[in-house]
């Protein structure tokens, strides 16, 4: 059983929006760059890339962050996570940072994902753009740019399915188990 | 995922995790690059290297790859303990997991140790050579340097050179590279190159000039010095002459050709040195590819559920 939150339309909307905010809110985008949570965040990095390069008619740094070794899990989870590759083949120190994923649930791979960063380099600052905030923070943490907010049961499941993987572009909220192989988050 | 616990030899293992280990090694070798050489992956986990036997290097890589994982390292050293006070192996063993091990890297001169011990403990034991049976990092790694130079292994033709008899890295060579799709051929003199070993589809060659034709990979063998004057050739000299990589035997092999070696090297007797340190060799990569390889092992294996 599920649901269609955001169709295909709603997906490019919202992240022509974002893209916007996040120009407006970086006074344009020197020193910017944009990196992506393995594996739909880095989907997601590039199609915003794509839209503020449209806008701003200049190149942005994209890069794909892998978080699987930072995670706090590690000792709990049913199987170890897959090992994707971190590639982030600019100098972060001293940029602006924008950390992108699909979901923002808990808050933990953020964690994850700061800490990776920070081994990375010295950014002079991270922001977080997300494409669903479902809710339920476990540390404090808050995105600078939300595609959409969805008020969420914990039992339920959200998920982001995206062209770059073979589906068509949709979000949608389940009740049962994740597949094998997908994270909840 | 892996199916075992332990990593006892490539024998051990399906392709499938062959490759898994290979694939996730490349997400480690990304780290190793950085200035921060370190993850939190294994944090607050604790590896024992019990070494029966000397080694630096492997010792070494692997004390580098825990400490990389956030583990904390014990080197037990074997003179210095209670081993030569008479105690058993198994006991060694027992009180090394007793004291928290949540790996244990085992080398012993006798084969078959890291499968006895696996039976015993709760630990992940790790084979980093037992006798003349297996020494299957070696052979993980250099799969990873072969698909990171070739792109591929399915179909390559690799060649393995010197004394495969006595070799457990030409054991786990055979069995890692024919599993991915290897062709693999052995050459040297027959009196160090069972003939028997060609009913696992491998061909035998006792002339270097002709087994090195169309060669993709070259894995060039340590000559063990300590096999001199038992019979299995006649001098380190002669050995050489015969067996020794030169640069016009080289040339026999693709243009492309890489040349490898586990270490440490003989210059001069199985290698050349202008090889050794030319374009051609990709020798010191395998030692960095070593680290990435035995990450991705305890990795993998931490997230075997007993």
């Amino acid at each position: 059983m599920s649901k269609e939150l955001m169709n295909k339309q709603d997906l490019d909307r919202a992240l022509t929006r974002m893209a916007h905010e996040i120009i407006e809110k970086n006074k344009g985008i020197s020193r910017l760059c944009l990196i992506g949570i393995q594996r739909g965040g880095v989907y997601l990095a590039h199609r915003l890339a794509a839209r503020i390069q449209f806008i701003e008619k200049r190149e942005i740094p994209v890069g794909s962050l892998d978080i699987a070794f930072y995670r706090d899990d590690l000792n709990i989870r049913k199987q170890q996570p897959v090992v994707r590759r971190t590639e982030v083949s600019f100098e972060v120190n001293d940029l602006k940072i924008v950390l992108v994923d699909d979901v923002l649930f808990t808050g933990r791979s953020i964690r994850s994902a700061m800490d990776a960063l920070m081994d990375i380099g010295r950014p002079a600052s991270i922001q977080l753009a997300v494409l669903v905030d479902r809710g339920h923070r476990e540390l404090p943490i808050k995105a600078d740019y939300v595609g959409k907010n969805i008020p969420t049961a914990l039992s339920e499941l959200v998920e982001v399915q995206m062209e770059e993987e073979g589906f068509e572009d949709r979000v949608i909220i389940r009740k049962s188990e994740p597949p094998e192989g997908r994270d909840a988050e | 995922m892996l199916n075992n616990k332990d990593l006892l030899g490539i024998k051990e293992l399906s392709v499938k995790e062959i490759s898994l280990i290979i694939e996730t090694a490349a997400g480690f070798k990304d780290i190793l690059g950085r200035d921060i050489k370190k993850v939190p992956a294994l944090r607050g986990k604790t590896t024992v290297n019990l070494f029966f036997e000397p080694s630096t290097r492997t010792r070494t890589s692997f004390e580098l790859a825990a400490k990389r994982l956030s583990t904390d390292v014990i080197n037990f050293s074997v003179p210095t303990s209670s081993v030569v006070k008479g105690e058993s192996l198994i006991d060694t063993a027992l009180t090394v997991q007793a004291l928290g091990a949540d790996f244990i890297i085992i080398r012993h001169a006798s084969s078959g140790v890291p499968h006895l011990l696996s039976k015993h403990l709760n630990a992940s034991v790790i084979n980093a050579g037992d006798g003349t049976n297996e020494h299957p990092t070696q052979a993980l790694l250099d799969a990873f340097t072969i698909q990171e130079k070739k792109g591929k292994i399915e179909g390559l033709t690799i060649a393995i050179v010197g004394d495969i008899m006595h070799s457990r890295v030409a054991k786990s060579d055979i069995y890692c590279l024919k599993a991915l799709g290897a062709d693999v051929r052995l050459i040297g003199p027959p009196t160090l190159i069972p003939e028997n070993l060609k009913t696992i589809g491998v061909s035998i060659f006792h002339n270097m000039e002709d087994g090195l034709k169309g060669v993709d990979v070259l894995i060039m063998l340590r000559i063990q010095m300590e096999r001199q004057g038992k019979g299995f050739f006649p001098s380190t000299e002669e050995y050489a002459k015969n067996w020794g990589l030169t640069p016009e035997r080289l040339s026999c092999a693709k243009e492309d050709v890489i040349v490898m070696h586990p270490g440490p090297m003989n210059r001069g007797i199985e290698i050349a040195s202008e090889i050794a340190d030319g374009p051609k060799s990709v020798i010191l990569e395998q030692v960095t590819n070593g680290i990435a390889v035995r990450m991705s092992v305890m990795y993998l294996l931490s997230g075997v559920k007993r």
